[in-house]
């Protein structure tokens, strides 16, 4: 089990930016925090991110040939600071 | 983010099983302390692998510096320490990163906790805070299995007599004679010697295998740090059937 | 594409071309995929239960389920990811017997396991001998990284569909589905005709 920064690039992929800062709000239990430091597991189908506090499943990624599926709906909100 | 290739300039040996792999990267746009790329090896049938690793060099270093350990049924990290030549190319995307990264800018006192390979991202953190003539105080907490495995080993030892600057090393499976260091894995008492007090408010950057970090982070917040100034990488297999990464 | 030299990769068996549905290659090491953490569960306090769509739910004690005659099997794995594995042996009681006397008008199951987990099998693809609750691999406890105390069995479809610390199926009248499959994952998986994803 890792963290964030393990899906740096990934993510980075998939919104265009680092996305290690994001905070993400879990909807299990309303915890709060960085993306980087979130409970990751990419040894799977796909990569599932979980909530360090209460283990909801906050974001699923799963790479179909070339392209990426995206679920973040265990996540109420994701706020990510704008570039310069 | 692109993929690049850099051509592989040199190579060295740091421990027995560990290996920097300097770099040259034409279009390299600079990085961070602390940030990392992703490198790709592609095989003549098309199959891939891909690992992130850690940029042991620091912004101002020139060239771009990776160190990889070599694991025991690594496909990735044996093609990495052992094949790779002076001269190939590798293809790698990066840098990587904005959560566990530390400039001058930020401050201090500067506290960086290692475990094994964890040194890697530290080591470049360390060489930025030194070249950049900063005096932010900075101590480093390094722990490895023995003597052997401590990588950067003679680098640090000149480091930790740069003023400012205190390392501390914590060797767990083996020692060698007339060691005077620390010699078990790190716990609460162990950091409270050697960091600062709460109410210095260091900045924490704790890296390596995911129950280390955990130790020690909870160490940290056990001892009344605040949790918002503690950083933490956790290292660990990314492949399907392959043990850590640097 | 840019080569790398001298890289191979792990060794890929293009073995025995029967055995090895399309996309895959034949691994010796026998990888743990996750999706979260490892559940421990004591023993004494486990149980595995059939509910749903039958008159009476049922259930049995990891003593129960031990007592219960059991099979040793040796079968070909196929997981999503690519790798298979063939000729694994698995200890493990079969669904059939599980369901033996119990009348149902369900056509679809949903395993359900500790930790959350969840996947979803038509009826008859755990019956008829196509599935099992194992409790040995290799001759020895299941391991809790792979699915110990008790993990499904349904080799004949991508392993993700073999949940891991299985606690109970429900038998059900509609579809519904599991973890995997409501992210993208095909709702049935046959490895023979690549059913991978949704779609294909």
């Amino acid at each position: 089990m890792l963290d964030g920064n393990a899906i740096a690039g990934t993510l980075d992929d998939i919104f265009g930016a680092d996305m290690t800062l994001a905070v993400a709000t879990c909807s299990g239990c309303g915890a709060r925090g960085p993306l980087a430091e979130t409970a990751v597991y990419v040894r799977a189908p796909g990569v599932v991110v979980r909530c360090r506090h209460c283990d909801n499943v906050l974001v699923v990624v799963i790479e179909r040939g070339g392209t990426y599926c995206v679920d973040v709906r265990g996540t109420t909100d994701l706020r990510s600071i704008l570039g310069p | 983010m692109n993929w690049q290739l850099g051509t592989v300039v040199e190579l060295l040996a740091e421990t027995d099983r560990t290996a920097s792999i300097v770099l040259r990267v034409p279009d390299w746009p600079g990085h961070r302390a602390g940030q990392h790329v992703d490198v790709r090896l592609t095989a003549e049938d098309g199959y891939q692998a891909q690992r992130s690793y850690s940029i042991a060099s620091a912004p101002d270093d020139g060239s771009l510096m990776l160190t990889v350990e070599r694991l025991d049924d690594g496909e990735v990290s044996s093609y990495l320490v052992g094949e790779l030549r002076v001269g190939d190319e590798l293809e790698l995307r990066g840098p990587i990163g904005g959560y566990f990264v530390w400039e001058e800018s930020f401050g201090g006192p500067l506290m960086l906790v290692a475990g094994g390979s964890g040194i890697v991202p530290l080591r470049a953190m360390l060489r930025h805070r030194l070249t950049r003539g900063s005096t932010v105080p900075i101590s480093l907490l390094y722990s490895a299995r023995s003597h052997h495995e401590l990588i950067y080993r003679d680098e640090l030892t000149a480091a930790a007599e740069r003023p400012g600057v205190d390392v501390n090393v914590t060797l767990t499976r083996e020692r060698p004679a007339g060691w005077h260091g620390y010699d078990r894995r790190i716990d609460g008492d162990l950091i409270a010697e050697v960091t600062w007090p709460p109410a210095e408010r260091p900045l924490v950057y704790v890296c390596g295998p995911t129950a280390f970090v955990e130790t020690a982070a909870d160490a940290f917040v056990s001892l009344g740090h605040e949790p918002g100034r503690i950083r933490t990488e956790r290292f660990g297999p990314t492949g399907s059937e392959e043990g850590s990464h640097a | 594409m840019h080569i790398s030299r001298g890289f191979h990769g792990r060794h890929r068996e293009a073995a025995d071309s029967d055995r090895i549905p399309p996309g895959q290659y034949v691994t010796s090491g026998f990888p743990v995929l996750s999706a979260g953490p490892t559940p421990r569960v004591a023993l004494d306090q486990w149980s595995f239960v059939i509910r749903g769509e039958l008159d009476e739910p049922r259930s049995w004690s990891w003593e129960e389920l031990r007592a219960l005659p059991r099979e040793d099997i040796t079968v070909d794995i196929h997981c999503v990811t690519k790798w298979s594995k063939l000729d694994t042996d698995w200890t493990g009681v079969s669904i059939d017997t599980l369901l033996d006397g119990v009348d149902t008008s369900a056509e679809h199951v949903l395993a359900f396991c500790d930790g959350g987990y969840t996947t979803n099998v038509p009826l008859e693809d755990v019956t008829g001998g196509r599935a099992w609750l194992a409790f040995g691999y290799d001759g020895e406890p299941l391991d809790p990284e792979h699915g110990g105390p008790v993990r499904l069995l349904v080799p004949h479809l991508y392993f993700w569909k073999s949940a891991k610390w299985v606690r109970g199926i429900e038998l059900r009248l509609d579809d519904e589905p599991g973890f995997w499959e409501g992210y993208g994952y095909h709702n049935y998986g046959d490895p023979w005709r690549e059913q991978r994803y949704a779609g294909d």
